[in-house]
C-alpha cells in the first residue's frame, strides 16, 4: 500500500487514522457520560447542555475552527493554561483530534442517548433493589444493554472524524505530516496541477475506510443485539 | 422479624395515609387499584420517598422523615419481586439469579442456590436466556432471584396479575410454599380476593389510600363491612382438615364439628387446608331443608347483617368459631327476618368450591392450631 501511495498521501492517510482514532477514545467516556445524563437525568440547564453539544451540528465548522483557535490556540484562555503541561493544540496533530472530537460529539452523543432512552429503567430499579449502587447498575445493566448504541456512536464519530476539513483547517492550518489529514491533502492536491492521480487515490482510500468502517459497526452492533435479546 | 410501615404522601388528589404491622409470613394489601398499594410498596423499597413516614424492620430503619434517614433502594437488603418478572435479557437464568446475591453482604444468612432452584422448579431452564422462557418460568426465576439475594423483606406487586390463570395457578403454590418455609415477612399487594385467601396470613385492606382494616387474614375476610372489591367478589375463609376421598370424586372434610361434602380435593386426607367460599354461593334458610340438591347444609347463627347501597345485603354468619359470609337479597333478608341471633341454615352446593379455592394452612396457623 505504500508502493501504490505516495509518501505524501501516505502521510495523509496515516495521519487521519491516528487523529481520528485518538478523537474517538477520548470522546468515548465523556460522549458516554454527557448522553446518560440527557437521557436519565433532570437538573438546571439541561436544554442548554443538550444545545452545546449539538452547536458544532449546526454553526458553520470555520466557526467552530475559529472558536477553538481562540480558546486553545497558544494565544487562547485555555491554551495558554495548559502550555507550561507541555500540551498544545494550535498546528499540532493534537488540535486535529480535538477539531474532529468536536465536530464529532453531536453525532456520537446522539446515538448513544438514543440507546441508553431505549432501555427500562425499570430493569435498572429491578437491579438497585436487588443490592446495587448506580455505578453497579450502569456498569452491569445499562452498559452492556447500550452496547450496539455505543458502538454506533464511536464508529460514526469514526467517520466523521476521519471527514472533518472545515474546523480542523482552520483550527490547525494544513501542514503536510504534522495536521494534513486525508481531505486537508484532497484539498492541498487540488490546487496543484496534475494532481488529480493523487487526490482519486486518497478518494479511494476515504471511501474504503468509510466503507469498512460502516460495515464493521454493523457487525458488531447485530452481535451485541443478539446478545441483548438473548437469542 | 416485623416490617413496620408508616406512611403519608400526597400527590395530586391522591392523599395516602397508612400504618401498618407485617410479621413474618404473607401480609397482602388488599384493595382495588388506585387504593395506594404499589405507591406502599414502591416506598418501603425505596424506589418512592414519600412525603413523611417511617419504615423499620426490627432493628433496621430504611426511612425515617423525622430523622432525614432515607436509605438507598440498594441498601435496604429487599427482594422486589415485580408484575412483569423484569428479568435482565442480556444474562442467563443462572446469572439473573446470582445477580443480587453477588451483591448481598459475604456475612449473609445464604440461601443455597440448589434449594431455591428446586422449590422453583426452575433447574433445566438454568442456562437459557430470559427471551426464550414462557411468562411462568420468568416470574418464577424472578421469585428466585429475589430470594437470593439474602433480602430481610419480600415484596410482591401482584405478582400473577400479567399471567393467564393456569399460569397463575402454577405459581400460586410456590408463594405457599415460601410463607411456610422463608423466615421473613413478606409484603403482597394483590387485588383478587381468592388469591388473597389462599395465600395471606395477615391482610391489610385498603380503601382510597386508608387502611380499612388489618389483622389475622380469616378475621378481615370474614368482616361483612369490609369489602374493598365490592360485594361480588365478598367471601370468607374457612379452616378445615380432608377427612375422606369418595368414589364419586367428591372428599369430605371437617370444619368446626360441621362436615362439608366438596369436589375431590388434592390434600390426603389429614391435611389441614383453608377453603375460600365466596358470599354469592351461600344461601340461607330459616328451616332445615330438605329434598334438596345442595349437599352441604350448616346450622349457624347470624351475627351481623350489612347493608349496601343496592338491594344486596351481606349476612354474617357463625358456626363454631368459624365465620361465614352470605350474600342475599334485602328482600329476602326481611322475608325470613333475620337479625343478629336468628338460627339459619347455610345452604352451599358442593360445585360452587373451586378446587383451586380449597388450598393448604398456613403452617404458623396450623401449628396455633394444634
Amino acid at each position: 500500500m505504500t508502493d501504490w501511495l505516495g509518501p505524501d498521501e501516505w502521510r495523509a492517510v496515516a495521519l487521519s487514522l491516528k487523529v481520528s482514532f485518538w478523537a474517538m477514545l477520548f470522546s468515548l467516556p465523556v460522549g458516554l457520560w454527557i448522553a446518560y445524563i440527557l437521557a436519565r437525568r433532570e437538573f438546571p440547564g439541561k436544554q442548554l447542555l443538550n444545545g452545546l453539544v449539538h452547536l458544532p451540528l449546526i454553526l458553520p465548522p470555520v466557526v467552530t475552527g475559529y472558536l477553538l483557535l481562540a480558546t486553545f490556540g497558544t494565544q487562547g484562555p485555555v491554551g495558554r493554561l495548559l502550555e507550561p503541561f507541555g500540551i498544545v493544540f494550535a498546528f499540532r496533530w493534537t488540535g486535529a483530534a480535538l477539531a474532529a472530537a468536536v465536530m464529532a460529539f453531536p453525532l456520537m452523543v446522539r446515538a448513544m442517548r438514543l440507546s441508553i432512552e431505549a432501555v427500562d429503567p425499570k430493569l435498572e430499579e429491578a437491579a438497585a433493589t436487588l443490592g446495587a449502587s448506580r455505578l453497579w447498575v450502569f456498569a452491569t445493566i445499562t452498559l452492556p444493554l447500550i452496547l450496539p448504541g455505543v458502538i454506533a456512536g464511536a464508529v460514526l464519530a469514526f467517520a466523521k472524524a476521519m471527514g472533518e476539513f472545515g474546523a480542523t483547517i482552520t483550527f490547525v492550518s494544513n501542514i503536510p505530516g504534522q495536521t494534513q489529514t486525508v481531505p486537508s491533502a484532497i484539498y492541498a492536491f487540488l490546487q496543484v496541477p496534475g494532481g488529480e492521480t493523487s487526490v482519486w487515490r486518497l478518494v479511494i482510500v476515504s471511501i474504503v475506510v468509510a466503507m469498512s468502517a460502516l460495515l464493521l459497526s454493523e457487525a458488531l452492533a447485530r452481535r451485541a443485539a443478539q446478545q441483548v435479546r438473548g437469542t | 422479624m416485623t416490617l413496620s410501615v408508616s406512611l403519608q404522601h400526597r400527590l395530586g388528589a391522591f392523599d395516602l395515609d397508612v400504618a401498618f404491622k407485617a410479621p413474618t409470613g404473607i401480609t397482602v394489601l388488599f384493595g382495588r387499584s388506585g387504593a395506594g398499594k404499589t405507591t406502599i410498596i414502591n416506598a418501603v423499597a425505596g424506589l418512592l420517598t414519600p412525603q413523611a413516614g417511617r419504615i423499620a424492620s426490627d432493628g433496621t430503619v430504611m426511612l425515617d422523615s423525622t430523622t432525614g434517614r432515607n436509605l438507598p433502594p440498594h441498601k435496604r437488603r429487599v427482594g422486589y419481586i415485580f408484575q412483569e418478572a423484569r428479568l435482565f435479557p442480556h444474562l442467563t437464568v443462572r446469572q439473573n439469579l446470582g445477580y443480587g446475591r453477588w451483591f448481598a453482604p459475604k456475612k449473609a444468612p445464604r440461601e443455597d442456590m440448589a434449594r431455591i432452584v428446586d422449590l422453583l422448579g426452575i433447574g433445566h431452564l438454568l442456562n437459557r436466556r430470559p427471551a426464550g422462557l414462557s411468562g411462568g418460568e420468568k416470574q418464577r426465576v424472578a421469585i428466585g432471584r429475589a430470594l437470593l439475594a439474602s433480602p430481610h423483606i419480600l415484596l410482591a406487586d401482584e405478582p400473577l396479575a400479567a399471567l393467564d390463570e393456569q399460569r397463575k395457578a402454577e405459581i400460586l403454590p410456590y408463594f405457599e410454599r415460601l410463607r411456610d418455609e422463608v423466615s421473613i415477612p413478606i409484603l403482597y399487594v394483590s387485588h383478587a380476593a381468592a388469591e388473597v385467601a389462599r395465600i395471606a396470613t395477615t391482610v391489610v385492606a385498603l380503601e382510597g389510600g386508608r387502611v380499612a382494616r388489618q389483622g389475622p387474614a380469616a378475621d378481615v375476610m370474614s368482616d361483612p363491612a369490609i369489602t374493598p372489591l365490592g360485594v361480588r367478589s365478598a367471601g370468607a375463609m374457612l379452616d378445615a382438615r380432608v377427612q375422606a376421598h369418595h368414589a364419586d370424586g367428591l372428599s369430605t372434610l371437617e370444619a368446626e364439628g360441621a362436615t362439608l361434602l366438596l369436589p375431590r380435593v388434592h390434600q390426603p386426607p389429614g391435611t389441614a387446608v383453608r377453603v375460600w367460599i365466596e358470599a354469592q354461593d351461600v344461601m340461607l334458610a330459616t328451616e332445615e331443608p330438605r329434598g334438596i340438591s345442595a349437599l352441604n347444609v350448616l346450622k349457624t347463627t347470624v351475627t351481623e347483617i350489612r347493608r349496601g347501597a343496592g338491594p344486596g345485603v351481606i349476612v354474617q354468619l357463625s358456626f363454631g368459631g368459624a365465620l361465614l359470609l352470605a350474600r342475599i337479597t334485602r328482600r329476602s333478608a326481611e322475608a325470613l327476618a333475620l337479625a343478629p341471633g336468628t338460627p339459619v341454615f347455610a345452604v352451599l352446593k358442593a360445585v360452587s368450591v373451586a378446587r383451586d379455592a380449597i388450598s393448604d394452612t398456613p403452617r404458623a396457623q396450623d401449628q396455633q392450631a394444634k
